[in-house]
């Protein structure tokens, strides 16, 4: 086990066998949210009260999940980072906070539209929604620290700092409906109590785990650009470079002698 | 169901429609995105590449 994860924190390792796993991923994420969408805007039913716009939660609540999952693994990743000064794990946390941000922003987007019918309101200032939108603040307060320091070192030591101490959002947000009187209805699944039917839970599912893997798929996309932007100057990169641009000239060639 | 009850969404359409469009634009961008920046790194990297080649 540690001389896989010595191994994969090495770039070299890490480019190679997430170049061939990239694809399974993204095609397993694509699949997933298309049965994800079809059962949840074609086959499944519509609420009894809240009747269609129960369709918002194929969206609303994957989201939110993975709002709360992605900042614990960009925290987790930093404090590897900043503890044992792995790369491949500064550079995950980094890539890792604009694609939370995206989820988090989805999340309340999401939610102000189920709201509004719902509710009657966009927004209310409750422990639910307002310890969500402290979660964005978090990732783009993240995202301005990691931007605010020329040496990448230093930038990724003090975000860290800034990922570890805000991780303790994370539970306030999962626990406020059961801590607090909020708006917000409480949470409809668990281990052993879920109120929720399985023609509205297998969608649900599918999306989640779609959205799931929609994070790996972009983690995986991002960390392999940034190691070749980080690495550029050493040799395994510039090996990749000859071989990759050896092949694309002498398709150069090929294709003017085809001209000619 | 027809399609125009589809889109319809019992009366909720525009805030059902409105959330998963969101959802797209803003996935989508993040797909866009992460593929401009590979291709524009794998360019400059393959650049540098067959510049020192010509220069050797």
């Amino acid at each position: 086990m540690w001389v896989w994860l010595h191994k994969f924190g090495s770039p070299k390792y890490f480019y190679n066998v997430s170049g061939k796993i990239l694809p399974w991923v993204g095609g397993a994420t694509v699949l997933l949210i298309l049965v994800g969408l079809y059962l949840g805007l074609f086959a499944s039913p519509a609420d009894y009260q809240q009747r269609d716009s129960v369709r918002i939660m194929y969206i609303h609540v994957p989201s939110a999940w993975n709002s709360m999952f992605i900042y614990l693994v960009m925290a987790a990743a930093a404090a590897i980072g900043l503890i044992w000064n792995i790369k491949i794990a500064d550079i995950a946390a980094a890539v890792s906070a604009p694609i939370g941000a995206s989820f988090t922003f989805i999340t309340l987007v999401t939610g102000s539209l189920w709201g509004k019918p719902m509710w009657g309101t966009w927004w209310e200032w409750d422990a639910r929604l307002t310890s969500e939108l402290i979660l964005l603040f978090l990732y783009l307060g993240y995202i301005a620290l990691q931007s605010a320091f020329e040496d990448r070192r230093t930038a990724a030591r003090a975000s860290a700092v800034l990922a570890i101490v805000g991780a303790v959002n994370v539970p306030i947000i999962y626990y406020s409906v059961q801590w607090w009187n909020t708006l917000h209805q409480p949470q409809s699944l668990g281990v052993g109590m879920s109120t929720i039917h399985a023609s509205m839970l297998l969608p649900l599912l599918l999306m989640a785990l779609g959205f799931k893997l929609l994070y790996v798929t972009l983690l995986l996309m991002r960390t392999r650009t940034e190691v070749l932007e980080r690495e550029r100057n050493s040799a395994w990169v510039q090996e990749l470079a000859q071989a990759l641009s050896g092949k694309s000239s002498s398709d150069q060639v090929r294709s003017s002698n085809e001209q000619r | 169901m027809n399609s125009a009850d589809f889109f319809h969404m019992g009366g909720y359409g525009l805030y059902v429609w409105g959330s998963y469009g969101v959802a797209l634009a803003v996935l989508a961008l993040n797909v866009a995105l992460a593929h401009q920046h590979q291709r524009r790194v794998l360019r400059t990297i393959t650049r540098s590449a067959r510049r020192d080649r010509s220069c050797a």
